[in-house]
């Protein structure tokens, strides 16, 4: 237990020196639902142009964390967060930040798949035509193609642009999530377990789109999957019960972790 | 008589069942045996055995109360003198003739023929009614006995009470089915005999409905004329203008609702909507002609437009609110149908509440919305009450709704008051318009049904 308290000094002190080059902190942040508590005082930092992961076993308040980045929970009538998050230095509770801002700026990716009963089209030019992005029609064309392009799926549905969006496949559907996400030009992406719905191959495709992401966004992607964890990211945080329990490089997490349980987690004795 | 009878087989049923689950109990564990493996509980071996009991008796019931008059009414007229030479209609003339005698009902000192045909009637009606319930009580018995018998471990009752239950739904259901049926077909066939005197043409694109005709040979009158296009315009024009103040109010209430609303507030406003839709249609006909009427018509002057009293303003607005609960609450059911995954997605882009309702919730219920629409649309056109109390009576196609209009269903009703004979135009008429109506408002029924169908299945 020393070791480990010495350990989190030292990564405080590391944190202390790199702030600047975070695009997220959370500070002692907190949730409660009506009484129900369900994070504990959580210090999680994401860093630019990084893929960060959140494990840890179901119920332990991942998707939770992941929501209050870009206030989601705000949706859930009985949710209450406390402590500080910044993004870019700025405080996100702050009651001046104006929401609808926070959210162009902080995209999110769903469990499910949930394309808009629109054509793909109109999905991906929801986004940008709400926050103006686009000054004619060309403008629009070209973030479309671009978006999907960047999502790996222009190829695929170039020529069916006016079909309903909810005719993809599975795989498809989730990768137009992603890139009606990409296309509002966040700088920052949540993805709550987006390959769970997804078949071997689709996930295959997602990794690498997440994977190629990461130079131009900071990510951060919730997953069961411990192989997913490892193959894209390059941080990850592991949640128990509410408490952070340990952030750290991939590498070294699946390694060699300070924290017995999360050796425990990941060599799947419990979760 | 037959009442007792159905009572008498009620109680049998009960009783049997009542033995036939303690019958069953037993079987499936006589004495100092082993438990045996039964197939059904003992509930399904008494309900069988009541089934056997009572429904063939009381088919055999129905059968016979539908039969024994005309039977009787054959017997009874073939053993009348001079009967061979009279036709369908004058022996059905001189039946009724006896059945009156026999029930008691003397006019006139009846011939010796027709008192002598009248006993005659009485005594088979008296032997019909102790043979009917001597035959009924032997059914029964012997359901009740083979329905008893059946009972053994092994029988599958639980299958047959359960069949037994499907003919039974699948015979209700065609009962609806079957009235549907002959209400229509009346409705086609009376219509029929009114194109027989005013041609189909001249009804469909007439753009007179002026159904006074002459009663009397000698009297004075119009000609009549039957077009119907002026009527359907009085429809339309108040149904026109219910839709315009049931369909904006519906609908965003349903947004304010579903959308914005406190969820206190939502639990009480939403029923208070729904009591709305349960206010008798008569009472908003009091509402339309006492103080909506007035108040429009004195606006009306006050601008200076010609206005009537009972203007079609006033009735289509008062039918707007009794729309609206319609419309809101199919809104309603189809906002909330709208998975709460689009509202997070379109919220996670940044959209506002308001753009997500505009752009995925209302685009993603609109056929529900659309359906609930063409739902209330008939309601509306199909509407009796407040435009008997509050629309006029005279067709004319107006382009001012300070004017008095008259509507389908307002014609109907006056054509049918009062003491008119049946094979006259203007009586008949009525069947037309009629005929006109069940078709618009089945045809909008099809469409919303269509519609809601196809949006249901979309997620
Ligand atoms: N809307 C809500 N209302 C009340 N409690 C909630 C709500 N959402 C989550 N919780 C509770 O908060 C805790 C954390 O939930 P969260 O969804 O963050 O878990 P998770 O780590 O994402 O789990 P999973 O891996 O199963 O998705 C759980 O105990 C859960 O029951
Ligand atoms: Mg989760």
């Amino acid at each position: 237990m020393n070791m480990m308290s010495e350990a989190a000094v030292e990564k405080a002190l590391d944190q202390k020196m790199n702030e600047t080059a975070y695009k997220m902190v959370g500070r002692d942040v907190s949730v409660y639902y009506g009484e129900k508590r369900a994070l504990f005082d959580v210090n999680l930092n994401v860093r630019e142009n990084t893929v960060t992961a959140l494990i840890g076993p179901s119920g332990c308040g991942k998707s939770t964390f992941l929501r209050c980045l870009n206030r989601m929970n705000d949706t859930i009538e009985s949710c209450r967060v406390t402590g500080k998050i910044t993004l870019d230095e700025d405080d996100i509770y702050d009651p001046q930040i104006d929401v609808v801002e926070l959210r162009a700026r902080v995209g999110m990716v769903f469990q499910k798949p949930n394309p808009f009963p629109k054509s793909i089209y109109d999905n991906i030019a929801y986004g940008p035509k709400i926050h103006g992005l686009a000054r004619n029609k060309a403008d629009l064309d070209q973030i479309v193609e671009s978006s999907l392009q960047k999502a790996g799926l222009w190829s695929e549905v170039k020529d069916r642009l006016h079909e309903s969006g909810t005719g993809l496949s599975g795989g498809q559907q989730q990768r137009l999530c992603i890139a009606r996400a990409v296309a509002v030009s966040p700088e920052v992406i949540l993805m709550d377990e987006p390959c769970s719905a997804l078949d071997p191959i689709a996930t295959a495709k997602v990794e690498e789109l997440i994977h190629e992401l990461r130079s131009n966004f900071s990510i951060v992607i919730v997953t069961h999957s411990m192989q997913q964890a490892a193959r894209v990211s390059q941080r990850t945080a592991m949640f128990h019960l509410g408490h952070l329990v340990e952030e750290n490089d991939t590498d070294k997490m699946f390694t060699n972790p300070d924290d017995q349980r999360t050796q425990d987690y990941i060599m799947g004795r419990f979760g | 008589m037959s009442g007792y009878l159905i009572l008498f087989l009620a109680a049998m049923a009960l009783i049997v069942s009542y033995f036939g689950v303690f019958r069953a109990s037993r079987a499936a564990t006589p004495a100092g045996a082993v438990r045996l493996k039964q197939h059904s509980r003992p509930i399904y071996h008494g309900l069988n055995a009541a089934i056997w009991t009572a429904v063939p008796a009381f088919i055999f019931l129905l059968l016979w109360l539908m039969f024994q008059n005309s039977v009787m009414n054959q017997l009874v007229i073939a053993s009348f003198p001079g009967a061979e030479a009279m036709d369908a209609a004058a022996k059905s003339l001189q039946m009724s003739e006896i059945r009156q005698v026999a029930a008691g009902n003397l006019f006139r000192q009846p011939t010796p023929e027709v008192a002598a045909a009248a006993e005659h009637l009485r005594s088979l009606q008296s032997t019909s009614m102790y043979l009917m319930a001597a035959l009924t009580c032997c059914i029964a018995a012997v359901g009740a006995f083979l329905g008893f018998k059946v009972i053994s471990p092994r029988y599958r009752a639980r299958h047959s009470v359960e069949t037994a239950v499907t003919v039974f739904m699948m015979f209700s259901s065609l009962v609806a089915i079957i009235i549907t049926v002959g209400i229509v077909g009346s409705l086609v066939f009376e219509a029929l005999h009114f194109f027989a005197r005013v041609p189909v043409t001249e009804f469909l694109f007439g753009l007179r409905w002026e159904p006074q005709i002459a009663i009397r040979a000698d009297q004075v009158a119009g000609q009549g004329a039957f077009g119907v296009l002026p009527v359907l315009y009085g429809t339309f024009l108040i149904s026109a203008i219910a839709m315009l103040v049931a369909v904006p109010t519906g609908i965003l209430s349903a947004v304010y609702l579903t959308e914005y609303a406190h969820p206190g507030f939502r639990a009480v406003v939403k029923p208070m909507l729904e009591i709305l839709a349960g206010v008798p249609t008569v009472v908003y006909g009091f509402f339309a002609v006492l103080t909506v009427a007035p108040a429009i018509r004195d606006l009306g002057n006050a601008v200076g437009i010609p206005s009537s009293p009972n203007s079609a303003l006033a009735t289509g607005l008062v039918m707007g609110v009794m729309i609206i609960p319609f419309i809101s609450s199919l809104s309603d059911d189809a906002f909330a149908a709208v998975p709460r995954a689009m509202r997070d997605g379109s919220l996670a882009l940044g959209a506002t509440k308001g753009e997500t309702i505009r752009k995925v919730l209302l685009p993603a219920a609109l056929p529900g919305i659309i359906g609930g629409v063409l739902l209330a649309l008939s309601r509306a056109v199909g509407e009796t009450m407040i435009v008997v109390m509050a629309a006029g009576l005279i067709a004319k196609i107006t382009a001012n709704p300070f004017d008095a209009v008259t509507t389908v269903t307002v014609q109907i009703v006056t054509l049918l008051i009062g003491d008119s004979e049946f094979d006259n135009p203007k009586t008949l008429a009525a069947f037309a318009l009629g005929l006109v109506l069940f078709v618009i408002t089945l045809c909008l029924n099809l469409i919303a049904l269509r519609t809601v169908r196809k949006y249901r299945e979309k997620y």
